[in-house]
């Protein structure tokens, strides 16, 4: 039951883009397809997870018991920048399909900061997680980043046939409407 | 370039939020006044503008293929900085800009810039150019953070402008990408009669 709760409160009250602002870029940049949209929502729960363990692990038994709690920041983005490497290199190795469906998204998923910000949230004193409550909580909000790129994705795929304004036209329509999007997930406010 | 125009570049022409739609997780973020945006704007600023200089300065060791972890490395530090120092003299705003300090290390635009112009110029065009996107960036954090906070709750940097609430939409999350939305088109607008 608290795990599920973790996912909901992940998915529609914290939603990761619509109430926490977080990986805004590419929930813009490669939001014009929904197959792209899914392509990156696979990428961004892979690499989501496993940084999650890493920095998590890192946090508890490195940077807490020598006091360096001030070297966070340099070292989760080090973990995050050299584990997308590594998995770009493994998965080309091992399972070239899936490289072919990942593969261009990776690099750009260094400069997420939704990968960054949920490694750094899970740490938080204020949630007191273990090991796998902070896994399932990087899976909630991976989660919850496919649910809102995939229903902008395909909102978008049909804004393009609409004749929008001039001064509109492109980002300032969907910036709206993604606004429109998060006026709605407001409904899920204090549901957990 | 003059070097006028590649400081002036950042604000209306090249406005790294309005044009380039870089950083906007910041942008959308923090700005629920205007005293957030532009504490936000000029913590980047410096970011932006050490790590230029620094980048510029090393463009020669670095060999092309590790250099992007190496500018992770040098912006990281410098964000740091900006984290420890904010924490000890500006405790208030470190607490509302919070996550969004440590995540000026994967802002785009602190990235783009070292990329696109810092490791091809000399450190004094670096640090013009720092100092120019940077200081647009703030402009455009400042300019949502007052909307956000003129319809939002109807003061700006803490005055009260009109008595009675605003509208609570606008403090809130739709609030500021429904008011980014409406300054982008307005920037389009202003960049198509200047041009």
């Amino acid at each position: 039951m608290e795990y599920i709760l973790i996912i909901i409160g992940a998915v529609f009250v914290n939603n990761i883009v619509l109430a926490q602002f977080l990986g805004i870029c590419p929930y813009l940049g490669v939001s014009a397809r929904v197959s792209t949209s899914v392509g990156m929502s696979g990428a961004v729960m892979f690499v989501m997870t496993l940084a999650t363990i890493v920095t998590f692990l890192i946090f508890q038994y490195i940077l807490v018991p020598f006091d360096i709690t001030y070297l966070q920041t340099i070292s989760y983005i080090l973990v995050v920048a050299s584990l997308v490497q590594m998995v770009e290199i493994i998965l080309k190795k091992v399972s070239p399909a899936l490289f072919q469906a990942l593969g261009i998204f990776l690099p750009l998923i260094v400069t997420n900061c939704a990968i960054l910000g949920v490694t750094i949230l899970a740490v938080r004193e204020d949630y007191c997680f273990h090991l796998l409550q902070a896994v399932v909580f990087a899976i909630g909000h991976a989660l919850g980043f496919a649910l809102t790129i995939i229903l902008f994705a395909g909102i978008r795929e049909h804004l393009e046939l609409v004749d929008v304004p001039s001064g509109m036209r492109g980002a300032p329509a969907a910036l709206v409407v993604a606004g429109i999007l998060a006026l709605a997930f407001m409904g899920f406010a204090n549901l957990v | 370039m003059g070097q006028l125009q590649n400081f002036t570049k950042g604000f209306i022409r090249d406005n790294p939020v309005f044009v380039l739609l870089l950083g906007l997780c910041p942008a959308l973020g923090v700005t629920t006044s205007a005293f957030n945006g532009l504490g936000m704007g000029l913590a980047t600023t410096f970011v932006l503008v050490s790590s230029n200089i620094v980048v510029s300065l090393i463009k020669n060791f670095i060999p092309s293929k590790v250099r992007i972890p190496c500018f992770i490395v040098v912006i990281a530090s410098f964000v740091t900085i900006v984290e420890l120092v904010m924490e000890a003299f500006m405790p208030a705003l470190f607490e509302s800009l919070g996550l969004f300090i440590p995540l000026i290390v994967v802002n785009c635009l602190v990235m783009g810039r070292a990329e696109a112009f810092a490791r091809k110029n000399v450190a004094w065009s670096a640090l013009v150019d720092g100092l120019g996107m940077g200081l647009g960036f703030a402009f455009a954090l400042t300019l949502l953070g007052g909307v956000r906070e003129i319809f939002g709750a109807g003061e700006i940097f803490g005055l009260s402008l009109f008595a009675g609430d605003g509208m609570l939409v606008f403090v809130l999350a739709p609030g500021a990408f429904i008011g980014l939305g409406y300054l982008v088109a307005l920037n389009n607008i202003v960049k198509k009669k200047l041009a």
